[in-house]
């Protein structure tokens, strides 16, 4: 790597989060989406706090994976729009290590907040509190991966017209494993169980997929420029 | 052995190729088809437990393999386009999909008639089923993202990409959602040692899978071909080939 990369990777970090955090909106949005889907399901499977409980970690994260696809497709637009993707491709860093910074910043701002707004909407559905701990570590560790998951597909939609469904379309399927651990993770802890093998595998993908992710990230990327 | 890669790459060497290939396929596949059912739903006996009503199995079962397997041709395919530049290998990849497709979609319809009279329920979430209905949507991702793109180089890279991601999720998925919940028997098919599953009727499964790999190659190598015939119309070498 370049002997400035460091700065620029800060640049780049640092530029995501003040545009970013020039439009609350965007930030907030996602976790009313959040609260008002969650708000759906005893609306449509009825008040009974016993059912709720049953059913609380599968909905939460449920809705966590639909509000990160939501996200997911606003990753790259702006960028691609205005033309700065194409510089930071142009560019003699590598693109896999910026994108990923991009990533990162993406999911501190979306993720993270999920995570920690997550009690609340735990207590909603009337799950037990012994949980929530698990719940917080779950979904932080399990948005990281559905925003690296998000942001591959992501990449491979930027330049398409009718590319937000799509993106759905190609993620769901690769954020099953990730789905599965965290709903058993908190669904454990619900129970009074161990949680921490679920826990485990959550942090593997995470970590396989920060290692892999950017590589087809920057493929993709490359792939929809010029195309 | 390379050569021959390097000359499947080329369009006029495999239309000549596929139309050699399709020949003496086509008849071997139909009579390995036809050899196969009569086989394992007429003449193999009953089983004692579902009595006749395992004898989708020999449909079933194939249709699963060979829909699996080929996610994987299609993912090695999409490799050969995107680190060797091999343009048949986009052409490939375009045609493996939906057959792909078609074939899980097969094993998903038989395997939830089988499971009517076995089971008492048209659909169950157990490990297998759920992996094998992830697997449908990992091939309708591809071939809706190879229709989204206008251009067809990119296209075909996008695909490329795709595959191969979803190639190493393969595993994790399947692994992962047979952690979550299982109740399909166990595989009966072991290639070392002895087998849960008795002679009469392995050997005609065995033939059923053979005929399927047969037939799956048939329908990509035709749908290969259809695709020159329309990409390369205008080309001198093709008309001098059809005239």
């Amino acid at each position: 790597m370049l002997p400035e990369a460091g700065a620029f990777l800060r640049y780049q970090g640092r530029r995501h989060l003040q545009v970013a955090l020039r439009r609350p909106s965007d930030i907030v949005g996602p976790l009313i989406f959040f609260l008002m889907v969650i708000t759906l399901f005893p609306i449509g499977l009825g008040p009974d706090p016993t059912v709720l409980a049953a059913l609380a970690p599968g909905i939460l994260w449920v809705v966590a994976l639909l509000s990160s696809l939501v996200v997911s497709g606003r990753l790259f637009q702006a960028d691609f729009e205005d033309g700065t993707l194409e510089q930071l491709v142009l560019s003699p860093h590598p693109l896999a290590i910026s994108a990923m910074v991009e990533v990162l910043c993406h999911w501190l701002l979306s993720g993270v907040l999920l995570a920690l707004a997550s009690p609340a909407f735990a207590v909603l559905l009337n799950m037990p509190s012994r949980a929530i701990p698990v719940l917080m570590t779950s979904l932080a560790l399990g948005t990281l991966c559905l925003s690296l998951i998000g942001a591959v597909a992501a990449s491979l939609t930027v330049a398409l017209r009718r590319g937000g469904v799509l993106l759905s379309l190609l993620s769901i399927p690769l954020t099953v494993p990730v789905l599965i651990f965290g709903t058993a993770a908190v669904r454990e802890a619900a129970l009074g169980y161990d949680p921490s093998s679920w826990l485990a595998l959550l942090g593997a993908l995470a970590a396989g997929g920060c290692v892999l992710a950017p590589f087809a990230i920057a493929a993709g990327l490359r792939i929809s420029l010029e195309a | 052995m390379w050569s021959i890669v390097h000359k499947m790459g080329s369009p006029p060497w495999f239309y000549r190729f596929a139309n050699g290939a399709i020949a003496w396929l086509l008849p071997i596949v139909l009579v390995a088809l036809v050899v196969g059912c009569v086989w394992g739903l007429l003449v193999a006996p009953p089983d004692y437990r579902q009595g006749n009503s395992y004898r989708i199995i020999f449909i079933h079962v194939p249709a699963a393999v060979v829909a699996l397997a080929g996610y994987y041709v299609m993912a090695t395919a999409g490799l050969m386009s995107i680190v060797w530049k091999i343009k048949m290998a986009d052409t490939a990849m375009r045609a493996l999909a939906p057959v792909g497709a078609a074939l899980t979609f097969v094993a998903l319809v038989t395997g939830s008639i089988w499971g009517k009279p076995t089971w008492g329920a048209w659909w169950v979430w157990d490990a297998r089923i759920t992996s094998m209905l992830i697997l449908l949507f990992l091939y309708l991702g591809v071939m809706a993202l190879s229709e989204a793109f206008d251009n067809k180089a990119a296209a075909a890279k996008a695909c490329a990409v795709l595959s191969l991601v979803g190639t190493v999720n393969i595993p994790i998925i399947y692994k992962s959602v047979d952690w979550w919940y299982s109740l399909h028997q166990p595989a009966s098919i072991k290639f070392t040692g002895e087998s849960a599953i008795d002679a009469s009727m392995l050997y005609p499964l065995l033939l059923m899978i053979v005929a399927f790999y047969g037939l799956f190659a048939l329908c990509v190598l035709l749908r290969m071909r259809t695709e020159l015939l329309t990409t390369h119309r205008q080309t001198s070498w093709l008309r001098s080939e059809l005239s």
